[in-house]
């Protein structure tokens, strides 16, 4: 038998004078539960996984190539594809790397423009994290509930931007609007509301015993081998690591900010395990409340947008940036000839890192822990893929 | 019923027929008038509760299209599978995928027989009613394990063996919280156990001794894992298995699957209401047997369906668990738990042969308490999330 790229051996275990063999599945491109077109091919000794060998591809949309033939400005809408969950931090890679690339310095005000679009979306990104998470799980309310709050910021999002998922709010040098007559107010009043309702949803589903039963301890992964799998983000962070780009590699206005880089702990379950990646994304949203309260304080006033000109021409060289994504750091690489098209444009993406785990951590657990491991490791497809 | 048909042959009727063949039609007259009209419309308009229910709890708005307040939804949306083509796999079984549907209903709508809707309005009490029950709802295993294989497909084939492990691992629980009521009543007949019973909350058979108080509970969830429900979906856990036993069904023959999941969510709380809660049992303010039976019937009902809603309830705020821990919840705690109420009921009524008036009266405060402080956690939440209630049905 042959699936397409998987020469698979059927192998035959004589135990007890049983004949049994392995069943492979095929899981994907389509189930309900890849988020997206992921593709597992899964060994399985009965409900025991053996192996689950993740196959990529299926959404390759050649987003890098792209950005060598529509120039700098041009590629701005295209980055909001790269990661359609949490766009806006890819437009501020894809913006911070061409700002370095021709020494662009942003006004003030763009900057903290920039940081409230963004964690704002790492809000709304990590409530459609831990949403789909539980309803992998199948409890279906709190999936409802983390979406009615997502709309919400989609609500806010739409009315800086008007797009409420592929944003295209930022621009080379600073941002495309300043926020709209009204906004901090509204926003203020989501927060205020927004923030008693994380304890309501811990009540609801994160502190249930079955749903702890099914992820704490489970696919744990270790911080070495985080490290060593170049894990990034909440999927670092729940295995003890405390790094974080926007502490450590401070970019944009954070270092003005005073916020905590919250950690897996092990209080339930244990360091590293599908829990703890799902605890650090509910305490991170806490984080982004923290982030916004301060920024709407500090906010100064000014321009949002520097002197960009419409023939946008870096010098030859090349940029790496870092932004730290609602998946973590995400690596933006840039090669300019100094014509107005880039040379060579490179993203470096969490979710394709986190891919390459799955099979070391998967082994052994049940069929039912790989949609909970693909769900903890917040992966979203596009990203893998570009 | 043969009343009636005597009465007809008499008048000259199907006199051409021999009577044995006028009686046997009969039957598959009322039997369809049975189903059509009770069943299929319960199992139906439960989906559409069902689904304005979660509505609710998720806070949106459910179907409200169809018909005024979305109250045909189920027709149109059991109109629409049956004009569905009909698709069997190349490398399905055409005859056992064929077959499956129909023992998986008949094992549901032969559960229809017993169920005592009222003093009168029964099919037949059977002496053997309960064991009967039990004995064709496991009917539904083996139409779910032949759908399974039948289909061909791995995740079909994973939803079926699940299905069968997890069905027959909690009749034994479900089994052993029906015998204590049994040893109480001293019948098996359902109408015999419900007249063993009174109206009032401390005759029913739930606050009769502390054992029978937790085997309530046993059977609740030991049914709720044999109806395929949440936490106990796993044979159709869509995000493991797509759809499990049904993936590869389509059309009217996924109908009967469906109809089959909420029909058994009423026999689940028929059973609890017979056995535990006192069934029919009504106040005598009546004697008019019409006027009666229909108090009786409502009575038996709307409890019933009170046990249906709370499933749902369950459904949509509790995640599914994992087949190892589906085992474990069985064989090593609901099991030896059952076990200890099977005996501690034996001693019990070889103590109090009669029941013993306070601990059923203690019971009952007891069962009244929890229920008080379960609303009270539930106000709390509710001002504490400071949700916006939509009390109403309609909106």
């Amino acid at each position: 038998m042959s699936l397409a790229g998987f020469e698979v051996e059927v192998e035959q275990v004589g135990r007890n004078g049983l004949e049994t063999e392995e069943m492979t599945l095929n899981m994907g491109p389509q189930h309900p539960s890849t988020h997206g077109v992921l593709r597992f091919v899964v060994k399985a000794d009965g409900e025991v996984m053996r192996e689950a060998i993740p196959d990529v591809g299926y959404l390759h949309r050649s987003i890098e190539k792209i950005a060598e033939k529509v120039g700098y400005h041009g590629f701005m809408p295209y980055t909001d594809r790269v990661d359609y969950v949490a766009a806006m931090f890819c437009n501020q890679g894809w913006a911070m790397v061409c700002e370095k690339l021709a020494g662009i310095e942003v006004p003030k005000r763009g900057e903290y423009c920039r940081v409230i679009a963004a964690e704002f979306n790492r809000i709304a990104s990590h409530l459609l994290s831990i949403g789909t998470m539980v309803l992998d799980i199948g409890a279906i309310t709190p999936f409802f509930h983390a979406f009615r709050e997502r709309e919400k910021i989609n609500d806010l999002l739409e009315e800086l931007c008007g797009a409420r998922l592929t944003y295209n709010y930022m621009r080379i040098g600073g941002v495309a609007w300043d926020l709209p007559p009204g906004f901090v107010e509204k926003a203020s009043a989501f927060l205020d509301r927004f923030e008693p309702l994380i304890d309501e949803y811990n009540d609801l589903i994160s502190l249930n015993k079955i749903y702890v039963g099914r992820c704490a301890n489970v696919a744990v992964i270790s911080a070495e081998d985080a490290i060593n799998y170049n894990l990034v983000g909440p999927n670092l962070r729940a295995s003890g690591v405390r790094y974080d780009v926007r502490r450590d590699e401070p970019y944009s206005v954070y270092p003005e900010i005073e916020f905590d880089v919250p950690v897996g702990t092990g209080e339930i379950g244990c360091v590293g395990d599908s829990f703890a990646r799902y605890w650090v994304r509910i305490q991170e949203i806490r984080e982004s409340i923290k982030i916004l309260r301060q920024c709407f304080k500090q906010m100064p006033d000014g321009p949002v947008i520097a002197k960009v000109p419409r023939k946008f021409k870096p010098p030859a060289g090349d940029a790496y940036v870092r932004v730290e994504s609602a998946r973590g750091d995400m690596g933006w690489y840039a090669v300019s000839d100094g014509t107005e098209y880039p040379y060579r444009c490179k993203v470096r993406t969490g979710s394709f890192a986190a891919m390459s785990i799955i099979d070391k951590v998967s082994r052994g657990l049940m069929l039912a822990d790989l949609v909970t491991v693909i769900a903890s490791l917040d992966i979203v497809a596009p990203e893998v893929d570009r | 019923m043969q009343e009636f048909l005597d009465g007809l042959i008499a008048q000259g009727y199907l006199a051409a027929v021999p009577a044995e063949i006028v009686y046997a039609l009969g039957i598959v007259v009322a039997a369809a008038i049975v189903i059509f009209g009770f069943v299929l419309v319960v199992a139906g308009v439960t989906t559409f509760i069902e689904r304005r229910v979660w509505a609710r709890i998720q806070s949106r708005v459910g179907p409200n299209r169809v018909g005024p307040q979305g109250t045909l939804q189920w027709l149109a949306d059991g109109i629409k599978l049956l004009m569905k083509e009909d698709l069997i796999p190349a490398a399905a079984d055409p005859r056992l995928f064929k077959l499956a549907p129909y023992v998986v209903t008949m094992g549901f709508v032969a559960a229809f027989v017993v169920v005592p809707f009222s003093g009168a309005l029964v099919v037949a009490d059977l002496n053997v009613g309960i064991l009967y029950l039990t004995a064709v709802t496991s009917l539904v295993v083996v139409g779910i394990l032949m759908a399974g294989w039948a289909s061909n497909n791995k995740w079909s084939l994973i939803g079926g063996i699940r299905a069968a492990a997890q069905i027959i691992s909690y009749e034994i629980p479900a089994a052993l919280s029906i015998f204590p009521i049994v040893l109480i009543a001293g019948t098996l007949s359902m109408q015999g156990i419900i007249r063993q019973q009174g109206w009032f909350p401390t005759d029913w058979f739930v606050f009769h001794s502390p054992f029978t108080f937790m085997a309530f509970f046993i059977l609740f969830t030991a049914l709720l894992a044999e109806g395929n429900r949440t936490p106990f979906d796993l044979p159709e856990a869509e995000s493991e298995l797509v759809a499990g036993f049904v993936t590869e069904y389509t059309g009217s023959r996924y109908l009967f699957f469906f109809l089959v999941e909420w029909g058994n969510l009423y026999i689940i709380s028929a059973v609890l209401v017979t056995l535990y809660l006192g069934g029919w049992q009504v106040p005598p303010i009546t004697d008019h047997p019409v006027l009666r039976n229909l108090l009786q019937f409502l009575t038996f009902f709307l409890k019933s369906y009170l046990g249906v809603v709370i499933a749902m309830w369950i459904r949509a705020t509790l995640p599914r668990i994992r087949v190892d821990q589906l085992m474990t919840t069985c064989w090593k705690y609901l099991v030896p738990l059952a076990f200890f109420n099977f005996l501690g009921t034996a001693v019990w009524v070889v103590i109090w042969p009669q029941g013993s008036r306070v601990v059923e009266y203690l019971m009952t405060a007891l069962g009244f308490g929890v229920l008080a402080y379960f609303f009270h956690r539930v106000a709390f939440h509710l001002r504490r999330s400071r949700a916006e209630l939509l009390l109403s049905p309609f909106a």
